[in-house]
């Protein structure tokens, strides 16, 4: 088996980091649910190992630009789960100082500008941002995480073609969860495949199982040496699929009893655990105590998030012009 | 001093600013074609030549080209996009109004956005879809500054000022004034440039100009408009009325102190817009002076701009639409008269 190959440190690690993002998801599910975490969220419980394996192929100093659910993104860039809490909980002293909230948690500190929210709209900007990397002689690479639905926006067709002709160091990536809010992928295109899509601007494009963390890891390590290489962009469809609602009380009645079940036992900590398991230096226990810590930072983290002070009345009016 | 018109002095001014700081680029349709046009209007002409790497040739792509400036701009980059017509701003309204405008806020002041836009703008019988003044749909876009040139010196100064500046700059330029030649020539062009100096200067992005000192009324205009003020204001002195003129130019944010200091003087206001009255510029400027100078005036303020209708095409038409030295000088004999 594969993950024989890697160090236990390493593939530990790729385990904690999707622990992390799922016990972090799970946790602001119930703070919504009972009423003290205010407006609204879209989270990614099934899609940890995309954000993970991506960002872990990365280095420090390259950039993303995230969607409407970014909170795994953010965390898996190197967000600490307190700034973005506190951004969640409307504080003045969050990533975005309580004037981005879920949508737009970021740090461009950390390679992450604010989450773009509108559909599709992070493609041009992530293009961009490689243009700048480009021009400035700069070694990084930006990544573009986007959906299956963001795939017949304009800004897709816009934001790629320009990367193309460029030749820019972007990795356009596609998590494709079947679903664009409630609307099946096969409804609203006849491409088995995104990554497909890819031909139509010369650039090369790969489907990669999206479930698995290391084969999401390879295939954006590869891609990101593509790139720096001069060789950019590369268009990667990563298959997965939402564990949770689209948003806040959506009880996914859209989804099929069987696809969800089959997509649960799919469940990417799931099988990276077991697979771990198989190894003579991992045992469960080993996993349990990870899973143990990640508890208490999260639960250490909502505490603190708690304890932060609201924006004050005149920050309103302030940050809208540089 | 040489005289340059509006397309030479930006020309001027953006190659000025690529010689000075390298983060510095243009993007944008048919720009950086040996052999092209440099651009709809000539601005960009020839530019590729000194600047190959800094001169960015884009598909039409108005979306994807703005948003690439965006994201290149919050990489420490200063782009400078440009439409071939302002109607196309429409397109690319997403990444100018949610990401270029929006970014500094939600980021809680992390995260710049130097950027500018220029867009041609203006009724030039080209008929509906190349003819919009489109300043009406960014004055109240909070994050985006909007200035308007009316002459050439304005166009150099502002545009040095706006690369220079950290905020995304909308410059709306005037189809009309730009004085581009050769095939590029506007039939019906008015005279925009004027003495510029060889030395390196900026026009700041919050102040108006009193083009013209007078007692009895104030005219404020901008682009083509303003313009025609003036030439309302020479005919209007004939009839011993004695009309202050202002280019307003700068859009967002307004420049009420001096706009303030004349209403205070005169008492009374006509402004003057090209493109339809209601829902204008010209709405929010009448709204602003009220509220700020209501006691001032002696009568509310008039608006002398175009009917609520898309741009027609036939001349006589078009000429109806656009308001002209007659119309404005007509609105202010009115708006005195009713005293």
């Amino acid at each position: 088996m594969k993950e024989t190959e890697y160090d236990r440190e390493f593939l530990v690690d790729l385990y904690e980091r999707m622990l992390l993002i799922r016990e972090f998801e799970e946790e602001v599910k119930f703070l919504f649910l009972e009423g003290t975490m205010p407006g609204t969220i879209h989270q990614c419980q099934g899609q940890e190992a995309a954000a993970v394996g991506v960002c872990s192929a990365l280095e420090e100093d390259d950039v993303i630009t995230s969607t409407h659910r970014p909170h795994g993104h953010a965390l898996a860039k190197g967000l600490t789960p307190e700034e973005i809490l506190i951004e969640l909980f409307g504080g003045g002293t969050g990533c975005c100082r309580g004037k981005g909230g879920s949508m737009h948690v970021g740090n461009i500190d950390k390679g992450m500008p604010p989450a773009i929210a509108i559909v599709g709209g992070g493609i041009p900007l992530a293009t961009g941002m490689a243009l700048a990397l480009k021009m400035q002689k700069r070694p990084q690479v930006a990544v573009c995480f986007f959906g299956d639905g963001a795939t017949s926006e304009g800004a897709f067709h816009e934001g790629i073609t320009l990367g193309a002709i460029w030749d820019l160091p972007v990795i356009y990536v596609c998590e494709n969860n079947l679903y664009g809010a409630s609307t099946r992928v096969d409804e609203i295109t006849r491409m088995p495949h995104i990554a497909e899509r890819a031909a139509a601007y010369g650039i090369r494009g790969e489907t990669v199982e999206g479930n698995d963390v290391l084969a999401v890891h390879e295939a954006t390590r590869i891609a990101a040496r593509q790139c720096r290489d001069g060789e950019g962009p590369v268009l990667l469809e990563l298959e997965t699929y939402r564990l949770t609602g689209h948003s806040r009380r959506d009880a996914c009645h859209y989804q099929p009893e069987e696809e969800r079940e089959a997509w649960a036992r799919r469940d990417p900590i799931l099988v990276f655990g077991r697979a771990l398991c198989q190894r003579d230096d991992v045992e469960q226990a080993d996993l349990d105590r990870i899973r143990c810590d990640v508890e208490a930072r999260v639960a250490g983290a909502i505490e603190t998030a708690r304890g932060e002070p609201a924006p004050t009345l005149a920050d309103l009016t302030t940050d809208v012009y540089a | 001093m040489r005289r340059l018109t509006i397309a030479e002095a930006l020309r001027e001014g953006i190659s000025e600013e690529m010689r000075r700081d390298e983060t510095v680029f243009c993007l944008g349709e048919d720009i950086g074609v040996p052999g092209g046009w440099g651009g709809a209007f000539t601005v960009t002409l020839g530019l590729e030549e000194e600047f190959p790497e800094r001169t960015l040739n884009t598909p039409i792509a108005e979306l994807g080209f703005f948003g690439a400036a965006v994201g290149a701009a919050i990489m420490g980059m200063r782009p400078i996009a440009d439409v071939q017509y302002g109607d196309f701003l429409f397109c690319a309204m997403d990444q100018i109004h949610s990401n270029a405008s929006m970014l500094r806020y939600m980021s809680g002041g992390t995260v710049k956005v130097p950027m500018v836009m220029r867009a041609p703008v203006g009724a030039t019988g080209r008929g509906a879809q190349h003819a919009r003044n489109m300043e009406r749909f960014f004055v109240g876009v909070p994050g985006i500054k909007v200035v308007a040139v009316s002459n050439a010196y304005d166009a150099k100064g502002m545009l040095k000022a706006a690369v220079r500046d950290d905020n995304p700059v909308m410059i709306f330029e005037h189809k009309l004034l730009y004085g581009s030649k050769g095939a590029r020539t506007e039939s019906g062009a008015v005279d925009g440039s004027c003495e510029v100096p060889d030395e390196d200067f900026t026009v700041p992005l919050d102040r108006a100009a009193v083009a013209r000192d007078g007692e009895q009324v104030t005219v404020l205009g901008w682009l083509l408009m303003h313009h025609f003020a003036l030439a309302a204001a020479e005919t209007l002195a004939t009839e011993g009325i004695d009309a202050e003129v202002i280019d307003v130019r700068c859009l967002s944010p307004f420049d009420y102190d001096t706009i303030g200091r004349s209403v205070r003087k005169t008492g009374y206001v006509v402004i003057v817009e090209e493109g339809p009255v209601t829902g204008g510029v010209g709405a929010e400027l009448a709204a602003g002076i009220t509220e700020r100078f209501g006691e001032y005036l002696m009568e509310p303020v008039r608006r002398v701009a175009s009917p609520d209708v898309p741009v027609p095409f036939a001349p006589v038409l078009e000429n109806a639409y656009r308001p002209d030295a007659e119309r404005i000088a007509e609105g202010v004999r009115l708006l005195l008269q009713s005293h």
